[in-house]
């Protein structure tokens, strides 16, 4: 039988312990934070807090430093075999938790469990497993330069890294970030956001076995100090953040002071096409073409690639609005942990509000609100939580609601004329990290796709985050690529032996 | 509200509260500065340094002072913002990125207002 809803974390009867307070996680273990200070952990789905975790100072990332940097050569030695064993444990040992896991996920982010069973839990075992096979796969190369002469290549891990992951898919982003730097070597130091610290500790707890210690290290903490004290340290070979562009801007001059490699990913504002084949059936691909738009609402709008530009080519605009209005006004906002709810609470207070000042914004632009526009009023036990409903704002793409990312459940749409309307109005952006291509014709989808100047332009289907499609972000969307074997090459150096087996001098001396 | 030509138009302001807060910043920690952040997460907040922290690019715009602390832009992000007044403000909580805090549990945040067709044609770049 199958739990239409589940119990909160740390009540009676829930899949979920929790402990009153938390501490970090350092080479394996539980340490309490240096300054002995804690900090409150709110869910958002009533507003309330339910634990406390780690306020952590500069002091804590050096304890994690310290025993990263003890774990770093042996495992850095590990064979690729016992590397791959190791994530594929960490991925069983996931899946085996796998309900746990989305619960909690769903009780700290607001997420809903019918993504967090089907796709942020799930996604995080694959992930494991995609780099456990990856990392049998990696093969130095070797040049003959001539006949007695070679060049061997080696990948050598970089050592020590941070890693700073963001409040949208906490567990999601974690392992995206984790799963390659292990498998290439790495041991790593890893903050949390500061809205969302917990259900990653949780993750530790079920991972602390099947991991050498040191390997993984968790600090939970304020942005501004930890996350300082992390990019500045000139003890990490390399930082990995997620997040948005002045902090990716920041954490490439801190990587710059140290002369290390970083990568960033900095969100977007991703158009959303839609031309007017799509309506030339009304069929199952018209209903996948709705959803698609309706995907916008999809974890409350809080992802880097929310398609979140709807341009819909203006001869259906009419007929398919009313479709995806239709759908809209049928999305059921609630407790995220109902499995029929399709929307829960956004991530915090500060978000809430920032998403109602830009719906503010958008009508003193002139947008035209066609559905929600406010905070949703829940009753009950939800009273205290931060839900938004559903919106749609309906203007052109000059407008500040179309250039800016909101990070809430927020569409603005607008209409295009032709192929070459759609491009310029889709390419009019800051960003470029994804892109959503509607059309029944092929060759229509790939002229747009190669068009489109965006890390990913997803083709009659969009949200999907399988491993092994590369992900990341052209323009100021941020630099690198996520969720593909070539991470690996981000997480490793290069060594090359120049080997002469001549035994003739060279005559120069 | 009608405004007289010699009155300037200003493209960033401050609240009382993010005045106060900013003297109690400059206090304790001498002088700040505010960066207007996009995209993501934490993005459309300012967030606030210790001045000199972040480093300012060439494409960055100054759009104005609050409390005698420079308040930036990107230059790309000014395009797509400059029809808007930005209003800097404090929020309850403390900050989420990685900005200082204004003061206690509070954060900074920006808010605006589309500026009037008058005010437009008296700003310097219109």
């Amino acid at each position: 039988m199958t739990t239409d809803v589940f119990v909160a974390p740390g009540r009676p009867g829930s899949l979920v312990e929790v402990k009153p307070r938390y501490e970090n996680f350092i080479g394996g273990a539980w340490v309490a934070p240096v300054k002995g200070q804690y900090m409150a952990n709110v869910s958002p789905v009533n507003g309330k807090p339910f634990c406390e975790v780690a306020k952590s100072t500069a002091e804590d990332v050096e304890l994690a430093l310290d025993a990263a940097h003890r774990a770093k050569g042996a495992w850095g030695e590990a064979s690729l075999a016992e590397r791959a064993a190791v994530l594929n444990r960490i991925a069983d040992a996931i899946e085996a938790n796998l309900e746990m896991l989305a619960v909690a996920e769903s009780w700290e982010n607001g997420k809903p469990v019918r993504e967090t069973l089907a796709a942020d839990i799930p996604l995080c075992v694959d992930h494991f497993r995609y780099f456990a096979g990856a990392t049998r796969s990696l093969e130095g190369r070797l040049t003959e330069i001539d006949k007695d002469t070679v060049a061997y290549h080696f990948h050598e891990p970089l050592g020590v890294v941070g890693q700073i992951v963001p409040f949208n898919f906490p567990l999601l982003m974690a392992a995206w970030k984790i799963a390659p730097a292990l498998a290439a070597g790495n041991c790593t130091v890893l903050k949390p956001a500061s809205p969302t610290p917990w259900s990653i500790l949780k993750l530790a707890e079920v991972i602390a076995d099947v991991v050498p210690p040191g390997v993984i290290n968790i600090v939970t903490g304020p942005g501004g100090e930890i996350g300082k004290a992390l990019a500045t340290s000139p003890r990490i070979a390399k930082i990995g953040f997620t997040g948005e562009t002045t902090t990716g801007r920041l954490i490439m001059q801190y990587a710059a002071e140290n002369i290390i490699p970083s990568t960033v990913e900095l969100g977007g504002k991703s158009p959303n096409i839609f031309f007017e084949d799509v309506m030339a059936e009304d069929d199952e691909f018209l209903d996948k073409a709705v959803e698609g738009l309706v995907l916008y609402a999809f974890n409350k709008g809080e992802v880097c690639t929310c398609p979140s530009r709807a341009l819909v080519q203006e001869s259906i605009y009419d007929r398919f609005m009313e479709r995806a209005l239709g759908r809209i006004q049928k999305i059921i906002q609630g407790n995220p942990l109902d499995r029929a709810t399709m929307i829960g609470p956004q991530v915090s207070a500060q978000q809430l509000e920032k998403i109602a000042s830009y719906v503010e914004i958008g009508r003193q632009e002139g947008a035209e609100c066609l559905i929600g526009g406010q905070p949703a009023e829940l009753k009950g036990e939800l009273a205290g939580g931060y839900y938004f409903q559903p919106t749609v704002l309906k203007g052109n793409n000059k407008m500040r609601v179309f250039q800016e990312e909101i990070f809430g459940p927020v569409l603005a749409v607008t209409t295009f004329k032709d192929e070459a309307d759609a491009v310029e109005i889709g390419n009019d952006t800051l960003y470029g990290l994804g892109a959503g291509v509607w059309t029944r014709n092929g060759n229509l989808a790939y002229r747009m796709g190669r068009a489109i100047k965006a890390g990913r332009v997803w083709t009659n289907c969009y949200h999907l985050y399988p491993a092994g499609a590369a992900f990341g972000g052209y323009k100021i969307s941020g630099v690198g690529r996520e969720n593909h074997q070539m991470m690996l090459e981000h997480y490793s150096q290069t060594k090359n032996l120049l080997v002469s087996y001549s035994t003739k001098p060279l005559g120069f001396f | 509200m009608k405004r007289t030509a010699a009155e300037p138009v200003w493209r960033v302001t401050a609240t009382p509260a993010a005045l106060e807060a900013i003297s109690h910043l400059v206090a304790e920690r001498g002088s700040v500065m505010f960066f207007q952040s996009g995209g993501c997460c934490d993005g459309s907040l300012p967030i606030c340094f210790d001045n000199g922290e972040f480093i300012i690019g060439g494409h960055d715009v100054l759009l104005g002072t609050v409390g005698r602390c420079p308040f930036y832009i990107d230059g790309r992000q000014y395009q797509v913002w400059r029809h808007t007044q930005l209003i800097l403000d404090v929020g309850d909580g403390a900050p989420e990125g990685f900005s200082l805090p204004a003061g206690g549990d509070k954060h900074f945040v920006t808010r605006s207002r589309v500026f009037s067709a008058e005010e437009r044609a008296a700003l310097d770049d219109p």
